[in-house]
């Protein structure tokens, strides 16, 4: 146990020294978006390995760069105030969606389909308000006066954003870890069974779904604002919607949403594979990435539902007697 | 103030009759998904980019091919028709027995599958038929032949289906497996054969959708996006696999958009329409007219 504890301190350390050893900006730019995405689809896989298969996700991202950006730009507010508060707007939306949802065991396709009514209307709200957002044209967060890039929450350098993405990142794995090892984990994996059963046994289902939806919005609204500071342009197109949702919902799955790194493992998939199509094809490569990205999706539910990560670890593990632990992993994604 | 009102009257009498006529094709492609689901109990999150590729077929047909509008009409439902049996063969049978929600996963694989292939093989301009038909003027409203032409085909296509539904072996088999899943192989119906049947049924009305809407809206990769997510609230607001639910339930959502769409911008009769289904869900989850259990 103690030699896994120096392993992973010895990655953590290498990861924090990269920057200063490797500056090339190209290859840091692609690092900050693979540990951003790799931080929404792990708040996506929080929600959606206990079944909660969430297609809302993208509404909250789309809020949380939209709302970051609006305060700043229109009442000046820094980004310092404008995260929690555009964080806090998610966490409010998604409860009062989940809520009722919970409430009234909505589940299975019900759920997927309320959820994906949510990002319907967070992206068409976007595009409706043209006048303040930009509409489908996109929108940019004003430049700050040189010297006040921390109060903006805007720099220049790539190392500094590396080292944020890197911590949010970590932050996100340490959440992911402890709701893993909670009460929390053992009350959704029985909801995900039986909602009845667990009710009968004292867990209180619609407290502890909201609790972890809660805790996936807040995240996805900060990746959605970090996504805005970090690219300074957002559009409907790409931090809201219904493609968004699906992107997370593929990547997490194409990783593996039953282990802490699938998502990560999703995102360098994906992200890696948009850039190298992109740089070998260039403009004839648009559509290709999500050409592959649905096949692979497709063969991956039908062969491999665990994700990349969950199958290379369980072969690992031990090929011929599957330890109990894994074994309770084994959920599908959900259950009706 | 009295001539105000007036026009303002002859706007929204126009704008309840174009939703009516809105609610015709909304209600055909709530028809196929609601088949689907009742059949093969699948949710077909492509459903919408069916039709596009299915539009598609009609804009190569028409401008590249040169065939007149009727003769392409039925090779494109043929066509969809086909490739709804292709997905339900290649994608949904393999996961039949998967849980529910990774089936409709795999299908939204598809979407991005259909939609980039799209993008890849016919490029992201916009493009129509070039079919421009004219407009009826009644009184001082306007409406045009193309969306009383779509409503007009979306009826015979839904009545058509009713027939084959209750008048046909085939159709009674396809009905009773909606009833009871288990039974029916012991009653000698072959069930993956309905299941394919119904799926290419599915696609047929996916096609039929795709030759009323190429009339009213330009063809691009994307366009499944702008009534796929419509398509889908209308099938849950009536109850997923009720026919009659959907069918009222697509006249509704009509209904909001266009007269939305009538005070305020298109976009806010869709976040109005977005909205009026979530508060619905709430009051009346399992759908309209659902009883609940």
């Amino acid at each position: 146990m103690n030699r896994q504890a120096a392993g992973w301190i010895v990655a953590l350390l290498a990861l924090v020294a990269l920057p200063f050893v490797h500056r090339d900006p190209y290859h840091l730019h692609v690092l900050v978006l693979i540990l951003i995405w790799s931080f929404a689809y792990t708040s996506w896989s929080i929600m959606g390995r206990f079944g909660l298969v969430s297609l809302g996700h993208g509404g909250f991202m789309g809020i949380g760069a939209y709302v970051t950006a609006l305060l700043w730009n229109h009442l000046g507010v820094s980004p310092w105030i404008g995260i929690p508060l555009s964080m806090a707007t998610a966490g409010v939306l998604a409860l009062v969606v989940a809520y009722p949802c919970f409430r009234f065991r909505i589940t299975g396709h019900y759920f997927v389909l309320v959820t994906l009514a949510l990002s319907g209307i967070v992206l068409q709200v976007i595009t409706a308000t043209r006048d303040y957002t930009g509409g489908s044209l996109g929108y940019t967060p004003q430049r700050a006066p040189s010297g006040k890039g921390l109060f903006a929450l805007q720099f220049d350098d790539k190392i500094t954003w590396y080292l944020i993405a890197l911590a949010v990142w970590i932050a996100g794995l340490v959440i992911w870890r402890a709701i893993d090892r909670s009460m929390i984990r053992h009350a959704m994996e029985a909801i995900s069974e039986d909602e009845d059963a667990a009710a009968a046994a004292g867990v209180n289902v619609t407290a502890e779904k909201l609790k972890i939806t809660l805790i996936s919005a807040l995240m996805t609204a900060l990746a959605g604002a970090l996504y805005c500071q970090y690219q300074m342009f957002i559009s409907p197109d790409t931090v809201s919607g219904i493609a968004v949702s699906l992107q997370m919902v593929f990547a997490a799955i194409v990783g593996g949403v039953y282990v802490a790194l699938g998502p990560t493992v999703g995102a360098i998939i994906t992200i890696v594979l948009a850039e190298v199509l992109r740089i070998s094809f260039g403009t004839k490569a648009v559509g290709w990435d999500n050409l592959v990205y649905g096949v692979l999706l497709v063969l991956f539910i039908i062969f491999l539902p665990k994700g990349i990560l969950g199958s290379v670890i369980d072969r690992i593990k031990s090929p011929r007697k599957p330890s109990r632990g894994h074994e309770q992993q084994i959920v599908p994604i959900a259950r009706r | 103030m009295q001539s105000f009102l007036n026009i303002f009257d002859i706007y929204l009498l126009e704008a309840v009759i174009n939703g009516i006529l809105l609610g015709g094709v909304l209600a055909l492609l709530a028809l196929g998904l609601n088949l689907i689901f009742g059949v093969i109990d699948v949710t077909w999150i492509c459903y919408a980019e069916l039709v596009m590729i299915g539009m598609y077929g009609m804009y190569y047909l028409v401008q590249v091919f040169h065939l007149p509008y009727w003769a392409a009409a039925p090779l494109v439902i043929l066509l969809v028709a086909l490739l709804g049996a292709a997905l339900h063969f290649l994608v949904i049978a393999p996961l039949l027995t998967a849980p529910p929600i990774n089936q409709l996963l795999a299908t939204g694989g598809v979407l991005f599958i259909l939609q980039s292939f799209a993008t890849v093989a016919f490029g992201i301009d916009f493009r129509n038929l070039g079919i421009r038909l004219p407009v009826l003027a009644l009184g001082e409203m306007n409406f045009s032949y193309a969306r009383l032409l779509s409503f007009g085909a979306a009826l015979v296509g839904m009545v058509g289906v009713y027939l084959f539904l209750t008048r046909t072996f085939t159709g009674t088999a396809i009905r009773a497996i909606a009833q009871d899943r288990q039974i029916m192989p012991l009653m000698g119906v072959d069930p993956k054969r309905i299941y394919l049947v119904t799926s290419a049924i599915g696609g047929g009305l996916a096609g039929l959708a795709a030759c009323l809407l190429v009339l009213q809206y330009d063809v691009h990769p994307f366009v499944g996006l702008s009534f796929g997510p419509i398509t889908f609230l209308i099938c849950v607001l009536g109850g997923l696999g009720n026919f009659i639910g959907g069918f009222i339930a697509a006249f509704v959502f009509a209904e909001i958009i266009s007269l939305g769409g009538l005070f305020s911008d298109l976009e806010w009769g869709y976040v109005l329409a977005f909205a009026f289904f979530i508060v619905m869900m709430f009051i009346r989850p399992a759908g309209l007219l659902a009883r609940r259990s």
